[in-house]
């Protein structure tokens, strides 16, 4: 690896301590990110000539602030003499700095951080575009062109939300528990909402963008680094690392989507799938389930099936149950009449849909089920409408075309009832 | 004499790391690693999973299970099992009866595992 692609990994792994120790010290974003980037500058010129400081956080943290300070000194008026003595004793002093550091107070430094990008004013994909700028420290050109917008647009976006930002007080007081809770859930909301922008893109021609997805799932490492003993935070953790997991085998060669049954397991990752059922385990051990742990309980039975037909169908039916008490949404009943098809029949799980068509009309999965369960039970007139309605509904290319190769199986069923008789045959034969 | 080696980094460096720059060291580590078999050398080689899947059981009068990692600086690294255990409560299990009345044992997931060439 060259310098500066080390240099590269090391600071873009220390950025979220570092800003959050800077943003601790000056209490304004901007001071915070300029010192960073300074001390980033200063890296660049130190590290190849003098080696990578053990503590890369530590070293930057060290050396933005006291470049933060000197300029400021610089500036003032009332003060124009400059201590170069603070960053000329840098180097020598390298091994000292980590102790020197007030370094108890970074985890909840960094959870401040992200919190601030979670304004609950902001639109959701606004909180996300900040911190995917100010957290991560992606450029604004990455970021616009994650979220399929123009630099410019981009640039005025987060300019705005930054304003909105620094309008809102935050507590730079250490959090008493119950507000760390609070922040927790919020940011974890805010990484969920991240990975799924990058998970079922909202619009424009790609239906899955990885590289936020993975930043999702660096961040939650990240949270979950600095709380381990947080369940919901395992839980989250988890479920991104299942979901991501199955990236390679979600699009066929011509970007179609592949549902779960018919996906080749052998492209899923069983690393991130490994390391995530562990984390579920973990997490179960605490037994306070919340909606992430379910969610990664679920997706887990997936996984561990090796053929589709392995899967545990009312293991995810119970947790879906669960998940209806804890968490109760219309998307959750629409997700387990899904399991109940499986596990009941589609004659079950059908019924189940009809409280749901009002609250989910505009939802395009609620027809995209509809239309399969009505498939399934040969209702091909209902089946065709529901699927139609799921067409107007979709939001990617990808989407459209795979409620229409399922309009174009409907042309191909030749009678009214033959699919579903066909299953419960097969169902009996089952062991 | 056996010698164990033993990787340290950082781990949120690590994940930054380009994919390139991953399969560029697993491939050096991999060529040296080979060297060794070929001379009847290596023992058992594993790949730990990220620090956020251990749990640490700390010696006490009842042992206690604390999430994430072992992460005192007073304390040394001193040796290591490797276990093969069904589940994550197996795994606590054998560190509760090993951990004793000091120290403390760090049970971490083994992301890859090669046997060597079996040492005598």
């Amino acid at each position: 690896m060259t310098d500066s692609a080390w240099i590269g990994a090391a600071v873009s792994a220390a950025r979220p301590q570092a800003v959050a120790a800077l943003l601790r010290y000056f209490r304004d974003l901007d001071v915070a990110e300029e010192a960073f980037q300074e001390a980033c500058l200063r890296a660049l010129k130190s590290w190849p000539i003098n080696g990578p400081p053990r503590d890369p956080a530590a070293w930057l943290i060290f050396v933005g602030r006291n470049s933060a300070l000197d300029e400021m000194r610089r500036r003032s008026k009332n003060d124009p003499l400059v201590d170069e003595e603070l960053v000329s004793d840098v180097d020598d002093t390298e091994a000292a700095l980590a102790e020197r550091l007030d370094t108890a107070a970074y985890h909840d430094d960094v959870l401040r951080l992200l919190f601030i990008c979670c304004q609950p004013d902001l639109p959701a994909t606004q909180q996300i575009a900040l911190a995917l700028r100010i957290v991560s420290g992606l450029s604004v050109k990455e970021i616009a062109s994650a979220f399929l917008v123009t630099e410019a647009a981009m640039a005025q976006r987060i300019t705005r939300a930054k304003r909105a930002m620094a309008d809102a007080s935050v507590a730079f007081e250490t959090p008493g528990p119950v507000e760390r809770a609070q922040r927790l859930t919020t940011v974890a909301a805010m990484i969920y909402l991240l990975f799924n922008e990058g998970y079922s893109a909202s619009g424009g021609d790609a239906h899955v963008r990885l590289p936020l997805c993975e930043e999702a799932i660096r961040l939650a490492r990240l949270l979950l680094r600095l709380f381990p003993g947080e369940g919901e935070i395992m839980g989250l953790a988890a479920l991104l690392l299942l979901q991501h997991a199955r990236a390679a085998a979600r699009l066929d060669e011509s970007s179609n989507i592949v549902l779960l049954a018919d996906q080749d397991r052998q492209l899923w990752d069983q690393g991130l799938i490994a390391e995530a059922l562990v984390l579920v385990e973990k997490a179960q051990r605490l037994q306070q389930s919340g909606p992430y742990q379910l969610q990664a309980e679920i997706a887990a039975v997936h996984a561990r099936a090796a053929r589709p037909e392995q899967t545990d169908w009312s293991a995810i039916d119970q947790a879906y149950s669960v998940l209806e008490r804890v968490q109760p949404s219309p998307v959750v009943t629409l997700n387990r009449a899904v399991a109940v098809s499986k596990v009941r029949g589609p004659g079950a799980a059908l019924e189940m849909l009809e409280p749901l068509a009002a609250p989910l009309a505009a939802y395009f999965y609620f027809h995209g089920v509809k239309g399969a369960l009505l498939k399934e039970l040969g209702r091909k007139t209902e089946a065709r409408a529901a699927f139609s309605q799921a067409i107007a509904l979709a939001r990617t290319p990808a989407e459209a075309a795979h409620i229409r190769s399922n309009l174009d199986q409907l042309e191909s069923m030749d009678s009214e009832h033959p699919q579903h008789e066909e299953q419960a045959h097969r169902k009996e034969r089952r062991p | 004499m056996f010698y164990c080696i033993l990787c340290y980094n950082l781990e949120t460096e690590l994940q930054a790391w380009p994919r390139e720059k991953e399969a560029s060291v697993l491939a050096h580590r991999e060529i040296v690693a080979q060297g060794l078999a070929a001379q009847g050398r290596l023992g058992p080689v594993a790949r730990l999973m990220p620090t956020t899947t251990a749990m640490t059981m700390r010696a006490s009068r009842a042992p206690l299970l604390l999430d994430g990692p072992f992460a005192e600086t007073k304390e040394q690294l001193l040796g290591f099992y490797i276990v093969d255990c069904r589940t994550l409560d197996d795994a606590i299990d054998v560190a509760r009866n090993l951990v004793g009345d000091t120290g403390a044992l760090e049970v971490r997931p083994v992301a890859t595992f090669y046997p060597g060439v079996g040492l005598q």
